[in-house]
């Protein structure tokens, strides 16, 4: 990453004349659209030379900070390695030329595809079928959400309409059942951070023949396994609802215990997080959804072909690579390496909930507040030291939330750069807390004012040119 | 251990004891034995990168790279050498969503730039980040004008929109609650008339047309925008994104709501997916959008900068009040079609459409000329179009399919639709009617 | 200490009207300014529609919250602030000053339910 910024626009690198592509002539004589059917003015689009184009694009990287380009512990995101070959796999001319509706017997290997990896995730889930139409996590949560409402219609139990979820769960949970056409409501946690089980038997004796599922992810947003999963979703069957889980946080699972031989009916897995397919800046992922035996038929049509299939073939090239013998460690790894980072800092870092975590966990801001440092600034000043800055305020448990995951991919000595780094921001947070207040100091640009962006939106060049004039 | 593992023996040794527990298996003590997974996976043993290679080379070879001719909302456009070589940049490929601004420049400019582009490609005030591809951002619109409406539940959707959009839209119409009523059509255009005696009815919120339709007819839409603005609701359009270059454009045609796929602008077909969907709107509706919005604003140093903004929408903030359950944008597409829209500039992009319009004009004229074809509609039409054929259709496909041509998607038993883009030569035109 | 004004009425979810004849101006508490932080925009309904009370009638969106607008009373807007679609910030300097809607209102026994001065700065105290 540059320290410097980039702040051109493509726009303002635009000269009339110049061109960036070049054309077949046109050798089919002159068709033209009729004048009536046009666009009264042409799209106010660049025009740029080609290395122009270029430079300003790879110039416009150097202000981005990814994985490979260090450290990288946002919470819940599962920011892991993205290997190269998959990215070459995915780009092969005899997958990314075929046509969705190309017919079947031309596209034998794409289906191949489609077909070892539902298998791979079923075996990894234990569950029953997977549809690889979602396109991303969320997408997957609506789409499981959607069987579950089929199945229950498909019942005549009209009457489910309420999702329960614990009250740590990812924004997503209850937007997805909304689009859903579904009512939540929160189960409360113990103050370990878990379900609490006698909260939720009330609400299942309260609303039992209304509730359709019950949302869980585990280990849940705290990084903590449910523990009481067993009698959780024994509760929730005996209720006649379904049990969801949220495969946000699969990757410690691998290895370790499946959704499936957890009572769990429907899930979704983002392929972006667990099975290693690139993040790009916030899409495209993949949410493929699994199901028990005996719900498959309920798979909703929820988009048209077969989902982000180049990602789905990324997704199984990791499979691939990684095989039966090392699938099993991402779990365990992952583990390990969150463990160890939260020992070696819950000294200065305020740990609400003792005990094992799963694959991330989350710290309640810096054990001593008295400067007034917040967690807001310890994540800025990590920028400083070239470290992408831990997931923030978010679970809503606690006020300042700072919840880090490493991955599996993550040596030992990165490790322990970082927590000699989060160390140092502590020391400093006591000995000059205004360093760390105004951090950001080393990145290509300082704070951002978010008010000013929202009360006064400018959100194409159009719109910037005229607040200018 | 393996390549993408870097724990040595020393290093599981010294951090376990840190952690205090003995083992890898230690770490999972909290979770009940009964549902502990024991055993290994049934699936293939590791394989090394070459291994993996051959294996997709393989299986790829069992698949057939088809000479296209086929469009129906997914068109084969050429990507220009220069994208998937910035695509590949590791610092826009593995990064996430921008949420700390000052290391997401990168992201957030380009997104900006890609707003900018699809609200002068649409002529709409505003777009946002981008969505996952055109059918699920038509489902998006249709719940947006639910959401924008009072209290309408009703949203008509002309059958001239492309037969799998309208599926994706009935699926969430459905389970949202919203009640999905077609308008007719006639001789492959919406039947106006319907149309405005459908909205008289009321409880209408939203209007949902395609241009050019699935049957690639440019329709006219005037009068519509007002019909359905009378009303209340509001004007959605559909569109193919790269014919936008040319043609009268949503916002010129009066549209609320802008949407559709924006994988003609070069992006590989891949069977599929990824695309990327976008929507743009009026700048009234802004705050009924669903989706990341970038926007512009200051730092500390007084530097222009851009940053997520108007996140009060969305999910993590609102949760079941949010406009929308999408979570994040398309992003390395919307980068995608960002640079390719920088590429081809403001001229490209209308040379492009304008070489796919001959082509398809000049298949069309030439399969009129074997007489055994004629046009199912006596309507404009942009790079797609809809042919009877006098013979039989699937032997007809089927043969073209034996010497590497897909010879259109076909709409019944006696009907062909084809497509043309720039990619397609005379060479390739000439040789099909020879074929046939 | 957020400021609580005399002669208003006040909900337990932040909001006052403030009467005049048939006429009620609603808006939201110095307190409520205060836990929203900057606003950035306030969602208002049209002149004409219904409010109703204890429904949510609009939000009002700082930069990493949004908090809906709960009627206090029921009845027809008949005005609103449009001031405050350029200047939300208004809210944050004088929440009493910038009410949001006018109402006529259709039932004035419904003030009955709602807390005078005294009660609502005791309420906000807990």
């Amino acid at each position: 990453m540059n320290n410097r910024l980039y702040g051109n626009l493509i726009f303002e690198l635009s000269q009339e004349g110049r061109r960036g592509y070049s054309l077949p002539k046109n050798r089919f004589g002159s068709y033209e659209l009729p004048a009536s059917m046009r666009r009264a003015e042409d799209a106010q689009l660049p025009e740029c030379d080609e290395m122009t184009v270029v430079r300003h694009y790879t110039n416009l990287s150097a202000n981005n900070f990814g994985v490979d380009n260090g450290f990288y512990p946002l919470g819940s995101c599962t920011m892991k390695y993205n290997p190269k070959i998959n990215e070459e796999m995915a780009a092969l001319p005899q997958f990314s030329g075929l046509h969705p509706l190309q017919p079947a017997e031309t596209t034998r290997g794409a289906e191949a595809i489609c077909t070892l990896l539902c298998k791979s995730l079923c075996e990894l889930t234990g569950l029953h079928a997977f549809t690889l139409k979602p396109f991303a996590g969320a997408h997957g949560e609506l789409t499981g959400l959607m069987v579950i409402k089929k199945y229950h219609e498909s019942r005549g139990d009209e009457s489910r309409r309420l999702v329960i979820v614990p009250d740590s769960a990812h924004g997503t949970n209850p937007a997805s059942a909304a689009v859903c056409g579904l009512e939540i409501i929160e189960v409360k946690s113990l103050s370990d951070g878990t379900v609490d089980v006698e909260a939720l038997k009330a609400l299942l004796a309260e609303h039992g023949p209304e509730v359709a599922a019950m949302m869980m992810t585990n280990p849940n947003t705290l990084g903590l396994f449910e523990r009481q999963i067993p009698v959780i979703q024994k509760m929730v069957h005996d209720v006649g609802a379904l049990m969801y889980y949220d495969g946000a946080n699969l990757n410690p699972m691998l290895g370790a215990a499946r959704p499936g031989d957890m009572g769990f009916d429907v899930m979704h897995i983002n392929l972006h997080k667990t099975f290693s397919t690139p993040h790009g800046g916030g899409g495209p992922g993949a949410g493929p959804v699994g199901v028990r035996q005996g719900l498959e038929s309920f798979f909703p049509n929820v988009s048209p072909y077969h989902g982000n299939f180049a990602v789905a073939m990324r997704a199984y090239a990791y499979i691939l690579s990684l095989g039966r013998e090392n699938v099993k460690l991402v779990g365990p790894l992952a583990t390990l390496n969150a463990n160890y980072i939260k020992e070696c800092l819950k000294d200065v870092y305020e740990l609400p909930i003792e005990g094992l975590c799963k694959h991330e966990f989350v710290f309640d801001g810096l054990k001593d507040k008295s400067t007034g440092v917040t967690t807001m600034d310890v994540a800025k000043r990590l920028l400083d030291y070239g470290y992408h800055a831990p997931t923030i305020y978010f679970p809503l448990l606690f006020h300042e939330s700072l919840m880090i995951e490493p991955t599996e991919n993550e040596s030992k000595e990165t490790i322990d750069g970082f927590i000699r780094v989060m160390r140092q921001i502590a020391e400093e947070a006591k000995t000059d807390p205004e360093l760390v207040k105004s951090a950001p100091h080393n990145t290509p640009i300082g704070r951002v004012d978010d008010v000013l962006a929202a009360k006064h939106p400018i959100t194409t060049y159009r719109q910037l040119k005229a607040d200018l004039s | 251990m393996h390549k993408y593992f870097p724990h040595t023996e020393n290093d599981l040794k010294d951090m376990l004891a840190k952690v205090g527990v003995s083992s890898l298996e230690d770490l999972y003590a909290e979770v009940p034995q009964e549902i502990r997974f024991q055993g290994d996976y049934q699936l293939p043993s590791e394989m090394s990168e070459l291994e993996v290679r051959q294996l997709f080379e393989r299986l790829g070879s069992q698949n057939k790279q088809l000479v296209c001719f086929a469009g129906a909302g997914v068109y084969d456009h050429y990507m220009p050498s220069v994208i998937p070589n910035l695509l590949q940049r590791s610092e826009f490929l593995t990064s996430y969503t921008p949420y700390q601004a000052e290391i997401s420049q990168g992201t957030l400019h380009y997104i900006f730039e890609y707003q900018s582009m699809m609200a002068e490609l649409t002529g709409m005030d505003i777009s946002n980040a981008s969505m996952y591809d055109g059918t699920t951002a038509t489902a998006e619109a249709v719940m947006m004008a639910v959401a924008a409406g009072k209290k309408q539940r009703k949203v008509l959707v002309s059958e001239t929109v492309d037969p799998k959009t309208v599926d994706v839209v009935k699926t969430y119409a459905h389970f949202h609650g919203i009640d999905i009523e077609m308008i007719a059509a006639k001789e492959g255009v919406t039947d106006l008339a319907a149309m405005r005696s459908q909205l008289s009815a009321g409880d209408v919120a939203g209007v949902v047309v395609q241009q050019p339709n699935y049957y690639g007819i440019i329709e006219d839409y005037t009068g519509v925008a007002d019909a359905v603005h009378e009303q209340k609701a509001l004007f959605i359009m559909n569109s193919v994104i790269a014919d936008l270059a040319l043609l009268k454009t949503p916002g010129e045609w009066g549209a609320d709501i802008a949407v559709g796929d924006g994988q003609s602008l070069g992006i590989p077909m891949q069977w599929g997916g990824p695309y990327v969907g976008y929507m743009c709107c009026t700048e009234k509706l802004i705050r009924k959008m669903p989706g990341r919005i970038v926007g512009k604003t200051l730092d500390n140093r007084g530097q222009r900068a851009f940053v997520l903004t108007l996140q009060a929408r969305e999910q993590h903030i609102r949760r079941q009040k949010a406009t929308s359950n999408i979570c994040s944008n398309q992003s390395l597409m919307a980068l995608f079609v960002t640079i390719y829209c920088s590429l081809m500039g403001k001229q490209g992009l209308k040379e492009a459409a304008e070489l796919s319009y001959a082509g398809a004009h000049y298949l069309c004229d030439e399969l009129l000329k074997t007489g055994r074809f004629s046009l199912a509609y006596q309507q404009p039409f942009f790079n797609e179009f809809v042919v009877r054929y006098d013979g039989d259709v699937d032997a007809l496909q089927h043969r073209l399919l034996e010497l590497g041509i897909f010879g259109g998607v076909k709409v019944d038993d006696h009907q062909l639709m084809f497509a043309v883009t720039e990619k397609r030569t005379k060479e390739e035109i000439d040789k099909l009617i020879e074929l046939l | 200490m957020a400021k609580v004004i005399e002669g208003l009425y006040y909900s337990e979810s932040h909001e006052y009207v403030k009467i005049e004849g048939e006429f009620g101006y609603v808006g939201i508490s110095d307190y409520a300014q205060h836990a929203l932080g900057n606003v950035v925009y306030v969602d208002m309904p049209d002149v004409d529609d219904e409010v109703e009370a204890g429904s949510e009638f609009g939000a009002v969106e700082s930069v990493k919250a949004a908090s809906d607008l709960i009627a206090p009373v029921t009845g027809v807007v008949v005005d609103k602030n449009e001031a405050l679609d350029d200047q939300p910030e208004l809210l944050n300097q004088d929440p009493y000053q910038n009410w949001i809607i006018k109402v006529e209102l259709s039932d004035k026994t419904e003030l009955d339910n709602l807390m005078d001065a005294k009660a609502y700065a005791a309420f906000c105290e807990k």
